[in-house]
């Protein structure tokens, strides 16, 4: 037999393993299940009571929208989110530095923040309730508190991963603490930050809810509830996908100020 | 300004890492410290640079600085150090900020250090469209940039490829011809040793004590690549550190 009969290509076995992100395939995924929903609630295998139509909540949706209320919803609940959020991340992002810096204040804190963690923040409720009145600073607080703990854990979490020859070399060229803080750990920290606050915000929707079950007129947890207690699944489902608007937006916000910000990673 | 090392020994618990290690290092000279993997040679420039302190022995700094030197010690590291989230001007920027220079002053030093070693088409990219060889010419920049009086310098090219390497040794000679600086210069590559160094200091195997001082008196623009003066230094380099090292890469299989 000859050699040249034996050829053969090479089989390629190097693919995968790295994805890449393709932007219709995620409009495909929910379009379809709305597609499907639609047709099972029309064709009549999904009753009317396990699943609203999707055409009929677009149209809950439409009203809410031309009668004004929507933006009477959506305004409270916004402002709710960003204030408490803003309180919160801030905070933890400044509270997470210290414990990534100082050893007392990581052998303090690190304890309460694991203690803090895994109290859900709504059965707290109350208790906010008493610290800061039924108006909106119990609501903010709730929003702040359950955004802190995260925020926390993923800032120490991200100084921790900073490069430490970066920081000698500051230390080398005698730039000051504050300096090194500045422009050495926090820009350094500020992958890990981003990716916490993911995380952090998605929680703070959540207890945009539990924070208007108590004393709120407007706001889409409000909205939610009111539909909930009624069993209006149309008007539940609008306030649901507000929500989950909500959150792709948040997300889609981050990852335009990564874009910005961390242009510099390879 | 120079540096005298007195009597330096130290050790990490009950682990001698160096041992009565005493060295003058004077001014406008490059003194080149080898030595086998381990044997202290990052540690002893840590307590150069006064970033780390002996267990015992001093490290004293005798005559003042030079008038215009904003950080007296100043680092070259082997991985570069260089924040990735800055460009290359921003780089140099960042060791000017904290000595209070501002504006006018601050742009002229950087287009000097940055045509000084030739990165000035580059000042505004960010580290991590450079090459290897680059990323280290901007961390010299930096370190021009402070005009210091001693340069320590880490193993400074041994993350990059020999082509490079041998560049950049002529660009750290037309640097010193130009304008002579103080250096402390760590490497185990003896090529780079004989080829920078007016004076080089051998340390023997952990725990480190000078084995040999060895002087090049040959001046700095006349060495060049595979100078027959510089193999005969280098040849009796490697014969005073081929058992060191040898025993010390057995050591470490023991650890
Ligand atoms: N912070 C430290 N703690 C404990 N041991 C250390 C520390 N730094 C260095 N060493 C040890 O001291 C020895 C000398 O290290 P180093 O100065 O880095 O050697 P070299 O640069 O000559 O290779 C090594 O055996 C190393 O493991
Ligand atoms: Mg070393």
């Amino acid at each position: 037999m000859s050699e040249a009969a034996k050829e053969k290509a090479v089989a390629f076995r190097g693919g995968g393993f790295a994805p890449r992100p393709r932007r219709w395939v995620g409009f495909a995924v929910f379009l379809g299940l709305i597609l499907v929903a639609e047709w099972g609630t029309r064709a009549g295998w999904i009753s009317a009571l396990t699943l609203p139509k999707p055409s009929d909540v677009l149209a809950t949706f439409r009203e809410l929208y031309q009668s004004g209320l929507l933006f009477k919803h959506l305004g409270p609940s916004l402002s709710r989110l960003v204030v408490g959020a803003a309180i919160g991340a801030s905070i933890g992002i400044s509270v997470g530095i210290l414990i990534g810096l100082s050893s007392y204040i990581r052998s303090g804190l690190v304890p309460l923040v694991a203690a803090l963690f895994p109290i859900p923040k709504i059965a707290l409720l109350p208790l906010f309730v008493i610290w800061f009145g039924i108006g909106e600073g119990s609501k903010y607080a709730l929003i702040a508190f359950g955004t802190f703990t995260p925020t926390v854990v993923a800032t120490y979490g991200a100084v921790d991963n900073v490069d430490r020859t970066l920081i000698r070399m500051g230390q080398s060229f005698g730039l000051t603490w504050f300096s090194i803080v500045r422009k050495i750990v926090l820009p350094g920290a500020m992958p890990g930050i981003l990716s916490g606050l993911r995380i952090s915000l998605a929680i703070a929707i959540i207890l945009l809810v539990a924070a208007e079950m108590l004393g709120a007129e407007y706001g889409i947890g409000a909205y939610i509830l009111q539909a909930g207690s009624l069993y209006d699944l149309e008007r539940l489902f609008a306030g649901v996908v507000i929500l989950s608007l909500l959150g792709v937006l948040v997300s889609a916000l981050i990852g335009v100020i990564e874009r910005r910000l961390l242009d510099w990673r390879t | 300004m120079d540096i005298r090392l007195d009597n330096i020994s130290h050790s990490y618990d009950d682990f001698d890492v160096m041992r009565d290690i005493s060295l003058d290092i004077p001014s406008g000279q490059i003194v080149c410290i080898v030595g086998p993997s381990g044997c202290g040679k990052s540690t002893l420039l840590r307590f150069i640079g006064g970033l780390e302190r002996p267990a015992s022995g001093r490290v004293l700094q005798l005559g003042a600085p030079p008038a215009g030197c904003l950080n007296p010690l100043t680092y070259i590291f082997q991985d570069f150090a260089l924040l990735p989230w800055r460009s290359v001007a921003g780089n140099v920027s960042l060791v000017l900020e904290d000595h209070g220079i501002k504006g006018a002053d601050t742009r002229r030093i950087i287009d000097d250090v940055l045509a000084r070693t030739k990165l000035t088409d580059f000042a505004k990219a960010l580290p991590k469209q450079l090459s290897g060889g680059m990323k280290q010419r901007v961390a010299i920049a930096r370190a021009l940039a402070v005009n210091p009086a001693v340069m320590l310098m880490d193993e400074p090219l041994s993350a990059l490829d020999s082509q490079t390497r041998e560049l950049l040794m002529d660009d750290l000679v037309d640097l010193w011809t130009r304008q002579p600086f103080t250096a402390v210069y760590v490497t185990h590559n003896l090529a780079e040793a004989v080829r920078l160094g007016h004076r080089v200091v051998v340390l023997s195997r952990r725990p480190g004590q000078i084995r040999e001082v060895v002087e090049i008196d040959k001046p700095l623009a006349q060495r060049e690549f595979g100078d027959a003066d510089l193999d005969a230094y280098q040849k009796h380099l490697w014969h005073l550190m081929r058992d060191e090292a040898r025993a010390a890469d057995a050591e470490l299989i023991n650890v």
